[in-house]
């Protein structure tokens, strides 16, 4: 019963605090950047002005897979915070980014079809380490029940700290940040417009947008369940090192500049097998 | 309660200015005047814009290109047309290669004159179009679009282009 009441307080919870957390990120920027910043509810207030924007869609389809998109996005968190399996959430995950590509790929124009080609790079690069996250789970709770991870008497991430780090590493690209932004990014102007989203405008735009903000609350539950175990203070624990995992991936958006394609896809699978496999090897030794 | 007047994204196109008026539109968005405050953005994506700044004046070269970007906008938008050149062709108005202001090639809403237009009449610019912006959406929702595409349609190609065509 807690289970459902908690997916049904994501559907419904998950946009605001997104919608806010992007507001603060924003806001965090603008102060690095020695600026005031746009208000705290400015990402709902774009959000909404898209929706009364004219809908404009280059084909039929295209919608189609943006709602996909959105829908797998709202569905693998669902999965998540209804306690169900982790490798489920994983891979419905990535059916939501294959939705978007697809829908980007949808159209001719040649900015949202690179956009495409470098998301998919990108899924490459992230991808081999959200699995060995879920095989690190495994192997240090002995299954990918979410409910009994959360309720383990282990604490995650003293087993698994180069695991931890692969995520925090890889959240770099799932949060679109600088230096892996390669395909869509949040600042307005880059060399591919807006990339994956150049062709998406009017209430698509806003969909994308808002599946955004669904996607960044639950792979911060990812962060959340390297520091929850049986004790009743550990969700705290939990929050404030999301808050902390935030704020740095903040500082690295603005100190870094954004780099080659080769170097995403190098670098972030260097740290997989570095930081993610020789931690999985300890993890099976100490089996 | 809308919200079109809290997020104006915009587009800059640069028509065949000196750079001066580029400048200062980009210096609206340093953190100096910081016009993020306002919800503005760069975006430099017809689709997703609602302000179309267009420096410079309107040549034979940039005449469709111009068109183009505004007829890829979604509705409602609004036209800023900065710099006396933007205008009416200011110091380039006889050349031999100018159409005039921009209001040539394309319904201009709001003009911003100067040479250099400075920053802060920039950003009232935009902010006197987010009225219009206001406007439109009310139009638009309402149901009047034809009025609406009426008011915003692309004017007849300028005959000075056809004419020029031939010259390199
Ligand atoms: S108005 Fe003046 S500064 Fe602006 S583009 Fe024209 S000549 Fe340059």
């Amino acid at each position: 019963m807690s289970n459902i009441l908690s997916g049904i307080a994501y559907i419904l919870f998950a946009p605001l605090v997104g919608g806010l957390l992007a507001g603060i990120d924003r806001k965090i920027t603008a102060h690095m950047q020695r600026r005031k910043g746009p208000p705290l509810l400015q990402s709902f207030y774009d959000v909404f002005k898209l929706c009364s924007k004219q809908g404009i869609s280059v084909n039929r389809v295209q919608d189609f897979y943006v709602g996909g998109f959105l829908l797998f996005v709202i569905i693998s968190g669902i999965f998540f915070f209804t306690h169900g399996d982790i490798l489920l959430v994983v891979f419905t995950l990535t059916l939501a980014s294959v939705c978007l590509i697809v829908a980007a790929y949808s159209s001719n124009s040649p900015y949202s079809q690179l956009g495409a080609e470098r998301e998919l790079l990108q899924t490459m690069s992230y991808e081999p380490m959200l699995l060995m996250m879920s095989i690190g789970f495994y192997l240090t709770f002995g299954t990918f029940n979410l409910a009994d991870i959360v309720s383990g008497p282990q604490i995650g991430i003293l087993y698994m700290p180069g695991l931890f780090f692969g995520l925090c590493y890889i959240l770099i690209i799932k949060f679109r940040k600088s230096p892996f932004d390669l395909s869509m990014s949040h600042e307005a102007h880059q060399e591919l417009i807006k990339g994956i989203a150049t062709e998406f405008s009017g209430r698509t735009l806003a969909m994308v947008e808002v599946a955004h903000w669904y996607e960044n609350i639950f792979l911060l539950g990812f962060v959340y369940l390297y520091f929850v175990w049986s004790a009743p203070y550990s969700p705290l624990i939990g929050i404030a090192a999301c808050a902390v995992v935030f704020v740095l991936e903040i500082l690295i958006d603005n100190c870094c500049s954004r780099v080659k394609w080769q170097r995403v896809l190098t670098s972030s699978w260097l740290v997989s097998l570095v930081a993610g496999f020789v931690n999985l090897l300890v993890l099976m030794s100490l089996r | 309660m809308s919200y079109m007047k809290k997020s104006p994204w915009i587009i800059h196109y640069d028509g065949s200015s000196c750079n001066g008026c580029d400048i200062e539109t980009l210096a609206c968005l340093t953190p100096l005047y910081d016009a993020e405050r306002f919800g503005v953005i760069n975006t430099g994506n017809p689709k997703h814009a609602d302000i179309f700044l267009v420096t410079g004046a309107v040549n034979a070269q940039n005449l469709p290109v111009v068109r183009q970007i505004y007829s890829q906008m979604p509705e409602p938008k609004a036209v800023v047309a900065i710099g006396i050149c933007a205008c009416s062709g200011g110091v380039f108005r006889e050349c031999y290669n100018i159409m005039g202001g921009v209001d040539k090639a394309i319904p201009v809403d709001v003009y911003v004159p100067g040479c250099a237009a400075r920053p802060e009449a920039i950003i009232d610019g935009i902010v006197q179009a987010l009225d219009i912006l206001e406007k439109k959406r009310e139009a638009l929702r309402s149901g009047k679009v034809e009025e609406l595409e009426s008011k915003d349609s692309l004017p007849p190609m300028p005959e000075k282009t056809k004419r020029k065509e031939a010259t390199p």
